[in-house]
C-alpha cells in the first residue's frame, strides 16, 4: 500500500489549472480543495461551491448596531435625562442618526469579518495547513485525496496532460507543521 | 477572469517584459527580506527624530497644561484642530482607493491600495492624537464616552456634533484597520511561506494560518465587497460630520451649509497629495516602476485636478453666498481672509489650492515625476492652511471687535505639528519594512489581463485593429517604466 495521502497538481498559470480542473472532473476524480496565490473566478463553480452567506450576516449585524445605538440614545436622550434645549423636543431623531449610522457599518465592518475569520478558522496563531510553499507565490495548486483515488499513476497522468509544471505525492496532509 | 483579453486601447497597469507571478512576489517583497538599505535609515532616523519631538511637545503639554500652546480667549482652536481636520482629510484618500475604486472596478487601484490604505491608518492616528492632546488633561477623553457615572448618570450629549465625531472617527479608524488587516492576511501569508525560523512563526502568527484554499477566497471577496460597500458612505459621512463640527456652529465662515460636500472634496484633495508625495518616492526607491507606472500617477493627478476644483467651486460658492446674504458679519469674514492681518494665509489657502492645481489640465504637467512630486507638497501646504483660514481666521475677528485677537503659535504648538509629521512617517516606514507596500495577490489578478506584456503578445498575435495598436503605441510614450525601442519595429 502507497503512503501517499495527498496528491498535488502544481500549475503555473491559471487559466491552464482550471482545464485541469476539467479533466479530473471528466475523468472522475474528486478533487479536494485548490489552493491559489490569487482570487480565481469560476472555480466555486466547477467545484460546487455555494455561495457565501456572510452577506446576510453582515446586514444582521448592521441591523443590529443601529437598532442598539439607537436604543442606547432613546434611553439616554429621552427616557434617563432628557434635557430641555430651547423647548425642543428630546425625541429629536435627525440627530440621532449620524450615530446610529456609524454604528451601523461598525457592526457590519466588525461582525462580518469576525464571522469570516470564524467559520475559515483563521485568528493570530493558527497553525497554518499548507499544502505547498509555493500556493501562496506562483503555483495553482489542485489537491486530491489519495485514499481511495486510485490508480495514484492515472491522476498524475491526468494531471501532466492538462499541463502541471509539478506533480506532487506527498506523504503527509499538510507540509507546514513543524 | 485571468483568461479575459482586456482592450487593446486601454494603458497597462503593469510594465515590463519578464513579469511573472514569482517576480511580482520577488519584487514587492524585496524591501521586507532585505536589510534596510542606508536610504531607508537616513529616513528613519530623521522621522524617528521627529516623532521624539512630538513625545517630548505632547508631554509637555500634558504637564503645563494647554496654556503652553499659543491659544487665548478669543482663538480657542488653533494648529490643534488644523491639524487634526488635516491629518484626517489625508487619510480619506486611502479609503476612496480601497473602497470606492474597488466599487467602481478601477483596477489601477490594485497596486495603490495597500500603502494608501495604511496612510489612512496613521494619518487617523495622528489626528486622534491631536484629539487627545488639545483636550489638555488626555484622561478627560473617558467623558466623550456614554459611560455610567457618579453625576446622575449624566450621559454625553448625542445631539453635539463633537460627538458624533467621536464615533465617526473611532468608528472610521477600526473599520479602516480590519478592511486593511483583512487585505493584508494572504500577502503576509506569501511572506510566511517563503520565511524560515523564526520569521516563519511571526508571520504564521500574522497571517492568521491562511491558505489561499478556494472557499477561503470566495469569502474573502464577500468581506471586501461588503467592507467596500459599508466603508464608502463611512468615509464620506466621517469628514461630513467633521465639518459638522463648524457649520452647526453660529460663527461666520464657519456656518455654511456647503461644508459637508466641500469638506469631503477637500479631504480627498489632499489624501491624494499625500498618497502621490508618498508614492513617487516609494515607487523609486523600492524599485516598483513597473507596478506603480505612469497610468497611476497620470490617474492621481488627474483626481487632484477634479477634485481641487471642485474646493475651487467651494470658495467661489462661499464667496457669492457671504455677498448674496447681505450678512455684515459675513462679509467681512471674506473680506478678512485677503485684507485681513493673515492676508498671507488666505493667498496660500486660494494660491496653492485653487490656481496651482489648475496646471494640471496640461499632460506635460501630470506626467511630470518632478513636477508632480512639488505640486503634491504644494497642495499638503495649501490644504493644511485652508483649515488655518478657517478656524483661526474666522475666529480671531468675530462679532465684537473688542475681542478681536490675534494666534501666535508656541514652540509647542510647532513641536506638536511637526513631530506628528514624524509619526507619521516613522510609522510608514516601518510600516514598508514588515509588510509588503503593494497588495501582491490583487496585482497579480492584472498580470494576464491588463499587463504590458500581456498585451504585446495580442499584437504579436495580430489579431488587433491597428489604429488601435497606433494609439495603444502612442500611449506609452509618457511611461517612463516602457522600453519604446521594442515597439518601434513591430
Amino acid at each position: 500500500m502507497s503512503s501517499t495521502k495527498f496528491i498535488l497538481g502544481l500549475f503555473d498559470d491559471p487559466d491552464v489549472m482550471m482545464h485541469g480542473i476539467d479533466k479530473l472532473q471528466k475523468n472522475s476524480v474528486p478533487i479536494y480543495d485548490v489552493y491559489t496565490p490569487m482570487p480565481i473566478h469560476g472555480i466555486e463553480a466547477k467545484l460546487g461551491i455555494k455561495p457565501s452567506r456572510l452577506g446576510f450576516a453582515a446586514f444582521m449585524f448592521g441591523c443590529l448596531g443601529g437598532t442598539t445605538i439607537f436604543s442606547l440614545v432613546y434611553y439616554f436622550l429621552v427616557h434617563d435625562w432628557p434635557m430641555n434645549i430651547g423647548g425642543k423636543p428630546a425625541f429629536a431623531v435627525p440627530d440621532f442618526i449620524p450615530v446610529t449610522f456609524e454604528w451601523t457599518v461598525l457592526f457590519t465592518a466588525f461582525g462580518m469579518t469576525i464571522t469570516f475569520f470564524f467559520a475559515t478558522h483563521l485568528f493570530p496563531g493558527r497553525a497554518p495547513r499548507v499544502m505547498d510553499f509555493r500556493a501562496t507565490d506562483d503555483r495553482f495548486v489542485i489537491a486530491i485525496d489519495a485514499k481511495g483515488n486510485i490508480p495514484h499513476e492515472d491522476i498524475t497522468n491526468i494531471l501532466k496532460e492538462a499541463g502541471a509544471v509539478e506533480i506532487k505525492h506527498n506523504d503527509r496532509k499538510y507540509v507546514s507543521y513543524e | 477572469m485571468a483568461s479575459h483579453n482586456e482592450s487593446i486601447i486601454r494603458e497597462p497597469l503593469i510594465t515590463g517584459n519578464d513579469i511573472t507571478y514569482a517576480k511580482i512576489t520577488n519584487d514587492v517583497l524585496k524591501p521586507v527580506e532585505n536589510m534596510p538599505t542606508k536610504a531607508w535609515w537616513i529616513g528613519f532616523a530623521v522621522a524617528s527624530l521627529a516623532a521624539c519631538l512630538w513625545v517630548f511637545a505632547v508631554s509637555w503639554t500634558f504637564w503645563y497644561g494647554i496654556g503652553s500652546w499659543g491659544l487665548n480667549k478669543t482663538v480657542g482652536w488653533a494648529w490643534d484642530i488644523t491639524g487634526f481636520v488635516w491629518w484626517v482629510g489625508i487619510g480619506h484618500a486611502g479609503t476612496l482607493i480601497s473602497a470606492i475604486l474597488l466599487l467602481f472596478r478601477q483596477n489601477w487601484r490594485n497596486s495603490i491600495n495597500r500603502s494608501a490604505e495604511a496612510m489612512t491608518i496613521f494619518a487617523v492616528i495622528c489626528a486622534a492624537t491631536y484629539i487627545v492632546a488639545h483636550m489638555g488633561r488626555p484622561w478627560m477623553a473617558v467623558y466623550s464616552l456614554p459611560f455610567p457615572n457618579q453625576y446622575g448618570s449624566l450621559w454625553v450629549n448625542f445631539n453635539s456634533p463633537l460627538i458624533w465625531d467621536v464615533f465617526a472617527i473611532s468608528t472610521y479608524f477600526s473599520v479602516s484597520l480590519v478592511f486593511w488587516y483583512t487585505g493584508l492576511l494572504p500577502d503576509m501569508a506569501s511572506i510566511r511561506d517563503r520565511a524560515t525560523g523564526i520569521r516563519r512563526r511571526i508571520y504564521s502568527v500574522l497571517s492568521f494560518g491562511w491558505t489561499g484554499s478556494v472557499k477561503t477566497w470566495q469569502r474573502f471577496e464577500t468581506v471586501s465587497l461588503i467592507l467596500a460597500g459599508i466603508s464608502t458612505p463611512l468615509v464620506l459621512s466621517v469628514h461630513t460630520i467633521v465639518s459638522m463640527d463648524f457649520a452647526t456652529s453660529l460663527e461666520p465662515g464657519w456656518h455654511t451649509t456647503i461644508f459637508p460636500p466641500y469638506f469631503v472634496a477637500g479631504a480627498i484633495f489632499s489624501g491624494f497629495a499625500m498618497v502621490q508625495t508618498l508614492l513617487l518616492i516609494l515607487r523609486k526607491v523600492l524599485g516598483l516602476e513597473n507596478y506603480i507606472t505612469m497610468f497611476h500617477i497620470e490617474s492621481m493627478n488627474k483626481i487632484i485636478l477634479v477634485t481641487g476644483s471642485i474646493v475651487g467651486v467651494a470658495y467661489l460658492t462661499e464667496f457669492f453666498i457671504a455677498y448674496y446674504s447681505g450678512g455684515e458679519y459675513e462679509q467681512y469674514t471674506f473680506l478678512n481672509r485677503f485684507v485681513g492681518p493673515y492676508w498671507w494665509a488666505g493667498c496660500m489657502m486660494y494660491g496653492c489650492n485653487v490656481l496651482m492645481t489648475q496646471m494640471m489640465w496640461f499632460k506635460k504637467v501630470r506626467t511630470n515625476i518632478p513636477i508632480s512630486w512639488v505640486l503634491s507638497i504644494v497642495v499638503n501646504i495649501g490644504m493644511w492652511f485652508e483649515r488655518f483660514v478657517i478656524i483661526v481666521v474666522s475666529l480671531h475677528r468675530d462679532f465684537i471687535p473688542s475681542s478681536w485677537a490675534m494666534f501666535y503659535p508656541t514652540w509647542v504648538d510647532m513641536s506638536v505639528f511637526i513631530g506628528s509629521i514624524g509619526v507619521f512617517f516613522t510609522l510608514f516606514l516601518l510600516f514598508i519594512r514588515v509588510a509588503p507596500s503593494i497588495a501582491m495577490a490583487e496585482v497579480k489578478l492584472l498580470l494576464k489581463s491588463s499587463s504590458e506584456q500581456a498585451k504585446k503578445k495580442l499584437m504579436e498575435e495580430g489579431h488587433v485593429d491597428p489604429s488601435h495598436a497606433e494609439f495603444y503605441k502612442e500611449s506609452l510614450t509618457k511611461f517612463d517604466s516602457v522600453e519604446l525601442s521594442q515597439y518601434e519595429k513591430a
